[in-house]
């Protein structure tokens, strides 16, 4: 219950925090990412105002044994850069460019986007439910290469 | 400009604070495109409450909020076959490199991780290359 309580206030404050710094606007979005035209710096400032706290408390991490509720913190993943992380990241980022959109904002703003907010989530979906079976090619295929 | 900048800058201390609780309390990652794609896939049944539960304060509460202030514009396309394939390409490209802007970008970056780093660079060129092709060359978005 504490656990689900505390889920949700991050969830609560991170979709904030999202209308608050702009990036539920997709025009801001993509004109972070558009760097022949109209180029606007903002996401860059939401960045280094999140990644600050972020920081800290990855600092706590190593001194605390675990979680206030008990479970032990994430250990830091391989860091082997496979295909599929840079292959996705690809096909991410076009896709957050033609909408302006990526996961957190789509879901902030999904009560208020209108039908093209929903058919995004639900496309989204979509892909996600694609996704596993497609990764696994794509690693057997890296290892073969 | 230098308004949105300020605004940008604390709204993503917000962000930060989020994602800072949802790991020392938690024990958790706040990664957008994690915490629904294992829902989706199942990969993340384990902590199905916990992860809907952070969705429902994600989806909820800035809806409550615009609610009472009368509505926002989020300037999204009309063109459905433009929302479709971003869509899906986010859904995909996410869930191949297990992260998105919140995962790799803010959580990976912080803690300096090589993969984070590598993700985020990767799909900001990735979406600037888009926007220069899709915007700029064929006129499309």
């Amino acid at each position: 219950m504490v656990r689900n309580l505390f889920a949700a206030l991050a969830g609560a404050i991170f979709g904030l925090g999202l209308l608050l710094s702009g990036m539920t606007d997709t025009l801001k979005v993509q004109g972070w990412l558009d760097l022949f035209g109209a180029w606007d710096p903002t996401l860059a400032f939401v960045m280094a105002g999140a990644i600050l706290p972020m920081a800290i408390a990855w600092q706590m991490t190593r001194v605390r044994g675990g979680s206030v509720l008990g479970t032990a913190f994430p250990t830091k993943p391989d860091v082997r850069l496979d295909p599929n992380l840079i292959f996705g990241s690809i096909l991410f980022g076009a896709g957050w460019a033609l909408a302006g959109l990526c996961p957190g904002p789509a879901m902030a703003t999904a009560t208020f986007s209108g039908a093209g907010g929903l058919l995004f989530l639900l496309a989204m979906v979509a892909g996600m439910v694609a996704a596993p079976a497609l990764k696994t090619r794509i690693a057997r295929l890296g290892a073969a290469a | 400009m230098q308004q949105d900048w300020i605004m940008g800058f604390a709204g993503g201390l917000m962000i930060g604070l989020a994602g800072a609780i949802f790991l020392l309390v938690n024990g958790r990652i706040m990664g957008a495109s994690g915490l629904i794609g294992g829902l989706v896939d199942r990969s993340g049944w384990g902590n199905a409450s916990e992860r809907l539960s952070f969705l429902a304060g994600l989806i909820l509460v800035p809806g409550a909020l615009v609610l009472m202030r009368g509505g926002y514009d989020n300037h999204l396309t009309d063109n459905l076959t433009v929302i479709i394939a971003a869509g899906v390409l986010v859904g995909i490209g996410t869930r191949l490199a297990n992260g998105c802007t919140s995962g790799h970008g803010v959580c990976g970056i912080s803690r300096l991780s090589l993969r984070g780093i590598a993700a985020t660079v990767t799909f900001i060129l990735a979406g600037g290359a888009a926007m220069l092709f899709f915007r700029h060359l064929l006129g499309a978005i």
